[in-house]
Order: C-alpha cells, then structure tokens, then sequence
C-alpha cells in the first residue's frame, strides 16, 4: 500500500511469507529501496518478487551508469511497466506499488497490474491479498495535504486493520515515509496470527 | 449407493424405519419422533448424494463454500482432561471473526469441539445435548460419554456425502471417568488420550506430543494445551484470535482463560530458551 502526503509519500507491506495456510517466514521483504526517493513494493509470487527486485537493481544501475543520475519515480514506473509488459505471455505473478519523490519535490505513486498497466491515484493504492481491506480503512482514514508523522499514522492504522482481516496477511508491518530530506523507517507491532 | 431410504425424503416428515413386526406401531412412531431429529428437506432428485457431490464439486456453477481452518485440541491426564481452542472463523482468507466459541457446552458434564462447518457442528451438537437429554429423562441416569458420541457419529453417518463437515471432539465424564472421543462427518469415531483437529492441527500437535505425559500436573497441562493452540495460530493463518481452555473434572467442565494470542507472543518471546545441546 502506498499513500500520498504533503510533500511526502509513505509505502507499507506486512512481513508474512507463506505458502497458503503455512506461514514460513515472518521477516519477507516486499519493499525494495530504488534510490533514496524511489521505493518500490511487490506483492506477490515470492520467487517473482525477488527475481524482479534484482532485475530492477540491475536496470536502475545501468539506468544510473547511462545518465548519471537516479532514475525518477515516474521514468521508473514506465521500466516496470515495460518489463512487466516483456512477458505478457508468460507473466510475472507480482503486482507492484511504487511510491516515491519527484525532483521538484511533488509526492508520485502509481501501482500496476501483473502485465504491467500502471494507475495513478492522487491519494492512495493498494495491492496484494488484502487488498479489499486496506481500500476500506484507507478510504476511511486517509486526508489530503497530510504532514509526514500524520500520514505515517494514517498508513499504518490503515495497514494494521487490514492485514487483521486477512488470514494471508499480517505477522508484523514495515512502514517507509519519504520526505525530500530522506527516509524513516518503522517496524510495527502487530498480531502474530 | 448408499441407502437412504430411511431418510424422509421430499417435504420431510417422520422417519419410518419401524419394525416389520410392530404390534403397537402408533407408540414406537411416538417414541421415534420424540427420539429422532428433526427431518430436513432433501433435493428432490433421484440420486440426492450424487446430485450434492456435483454441487460442491468444481464444476458446479455455485460451488458452495464454507467457513474452515481451526485450531483445536483436547487430552486426558491425571487430572481429567484439558479441552483447548483458537477462536478464528474464516471464509477464505477474509477473517469473518476472531471471537468465536469453539467449544460447546452440551451440557454440565459433556463438551463438544468445533472444526469444519461452523453451522453443521453448532446444530449437530445442540442436537445432541438435546438427544442427550431425553436420554436422561428415560433413563433416570446420565449419558456415556461413548454413548453420547455414538449418536452424534450415527445422526452425521445418516448424511453422509451430502456436504456435512466436521471434525469434531466430544469430551466428558461419566461413570467409567474421563472419556474422549473424535467424530467426525465422514462417520469415523475414535476413542483416545489426545486428539488435535483442524488446518492447525499438525502444528499443535507437533508442540503437544513433545510436552504430553499422563502425569501433568493441572497448571502444566492448562499451560501446554495453550501452547499448542499458541504455536499452532502463530503458524496456521488460518487459526487466530484467544485460546481458549476448558478444563473436565468429575464434577464437570469448567472454564480456565481466554487470551489473546498476541498477548502469549510476547509474553512466550520474553521467555529464555532452553539451550538446544
């Protein structure tokens, strides 16, 4: 999940891997650093999460040896959605959130389907298992022009609730909040169940 | 094919399976009703388990659903018996409650658990604390614990095929002292010293039988029956919410504590642990 803030914008995943009712690991990292102001999450099939987070590292990378600079959030956007794109008839079961900040300082997050079509929200998106819950606490809680701690709490409350209605989801929650002057990074407190 | 030409069919009614030789049949058919469950409206179909396999099959257009995924778990020791469960109701993945009661009170000295349809074992059980009871009214003594779960396993076997799903545990004492016994809907009835049922189950039992002996005392047994449910929630996304725990004596069942299984993660977290060489 990802939302929109005054200046800043928050991306949020739980921490379950799991395979159907099994819960294996309750430390997954779904939430990927792309450059200090781009951040991307990837719920879904876990060996597609990974496999496409070290693809993106390896893009961005060039991306940055070509241009030298970092790739913008936006620009980004586009190569996920081309690579997504690539394997229309053999796809990746991963359906990614991107939140970040623009070089003028504007807030940017889009999310996308499996094949790569991106949706641009002006306040919130979701993606994953619970995705029908966090649309109902998001809708409920989240504010327009909402200052880092707020949208901090906004996200988190909004994660909280609905990873506790989804058997699939949950067992603890990772919360990035990007401002222009850098990142904070909280590992919340959750039900393990 | 299984016969089930004792059922009332079509709009329901009595169930005829009298005698041949019935000299009074107007007393037994009495005695039957009064003895018998309610009858319940069976597709009218000519084959009706096969006509309900295909509508739970993946084929059928509506497959019907239902809630599943527990945790539970009961076993006997020294001290009688210790009933054990999560409180999670699931359809699918959505989390339709984190409160529900698992364990139903037949009656003082008889509990039942509840795993699989939610409805099947809630009315099933009520059924039979209700058969329990009449048995009680004829017989001037209570029932056993084998004999309580025999009818529960005899009312079940009779829909058999028909989509009824539960696993169910019926705990007591009687006059033979502690009893346990596993039924379930496919018609098979266990007697044993400890039993877990549900998606949680393995896990439980993988806690459980690392734990278990007959010669616990109370609190320890109180306390492994609610590690198990514990570990097997923290494992089994389909179990969740509090444990919790009956405990059976001779004098019948009593309630021990329900907690909050993110209240037992970090209070367990804090806990040393043990050196594994």
């Amino acid at each position: 999940m990802a939302m929109k803030g005054k200046n800043c914008v928050a991306i949020a995943a739980d921490r379950r891997f799991g395979v159907q009712l099994m819960t294996l690991s309750t430390d997954f990292q779904k939430i990927f650093e792309i450059n200090p102001r781009t951040y991307i999450g990837l719920p879904g099939l876990a060996t597609d999460v990974q496999t496409l987070s070290e693809l993106f590292r390896f893009k961005t990378n060039l991306y940055k040896l070509r241009e030298e600079r970092d790739i913008s959030p936006k620009t980004f956007s586009h190569m996920v959605s081309s690579t997504l794109y690539e394997k229309r008839f053999g796809n990746y079961f991963c359906e990614p959130v991107i939140a970040g900040i623009e070089k003028d300082g504007s807030p940017y997050i889009c999310s996308m389907d499996l094949l790569g079509c991106i949706n641009h929200a002006k306040d919130f998106v979701v993606s994953g298992t619970a995705s029908s819950q966090m649309y109902g606490t998001a809708e409920g809680l989240w504010e327009p022009e909402l200052e880092p701690e707020e949208l901090f709490e906004t996200i988190a409350q909004a994660m909280m609730s609905a990873v506790d209605r989804d058997a699939s989801s949950g067992w603890g929650v990772i919360v990035h909040v990007i401002t222009q002057d850098g990142v904070m990074t909280k590992t919340l407190k959750a039900r393990m169940d | 094919m299984l016969d089930l030409s004792f059922l009332p069919s079509g709009r329901g009614g009595a169930v005829t399976d009298l005698p041949d030789d019935q000299d009074d049949a107007q007393t037994f058919a009495m005695d039957a009703a009064a003895f018998s469950h309610p009858s319940f409206v069976l597709p009218s179909v000519a084959d009706p388990v096969a006509w309900m396999k295909h509508q739970m099959s993946d084929a059928a257009e509506n497959r019907i659903k239902m809630a599943k995924g527990t945790t539970t778990l009961a076993f006997k020791f020294k001290d009688g018996i210790i009933v054990a469960v999560d409180s999670r109701a699931t359809g699918g993945t959505y989390i339709a409650s984190q409160s529900v009661k698992k364990i139903i009170e037949i009656n003082p000295y008889l509990l039942g658990t509840m795993a699989g349809g939610a409805a099947d074992c809630s009315y099933w059980e009520r059924e039979l604390g209700r058969r329990c009871r009449v048995y009680e009214l004829r017989n001037k003594e209570r029932i056993s614990v084998a004999a309580a779960s025999k009818l529960l396993s005899n009312m079940v076997y009779a829909y058999k095929g028909m989509g009824l799903s539960m696993g169910t545990m019926v705990v007591g004492w009687d006059k033979t002292g502690p009893a346990l016994f596993y039924v379930d809907s496919d018609g098979q009835r266990l007697k044993g010293d400890l039993f877990s049922v549900g998606s949680g189950s393995t896990f439980a039992y993988g806690v459980l039988d690392s734990g278990y002996h007959c010669n616990l005392s109370i609190e320890e047994a109180i306390d492994l029956g609610r590690r198990s449910i514990y570990h097997a929630t923290f494992r089994d996304a389909a179990s969740g919410g509090s444990v919790l725990i009956y405990h059976v004596r001779q004098d019948g069942w009593q309630v021990i504590s329900r907690t909050d299984v993110t209240e037992l993660h970090y209070q367990y977290a804090e806990e040393p642990r043990p050196s594994l060489l």
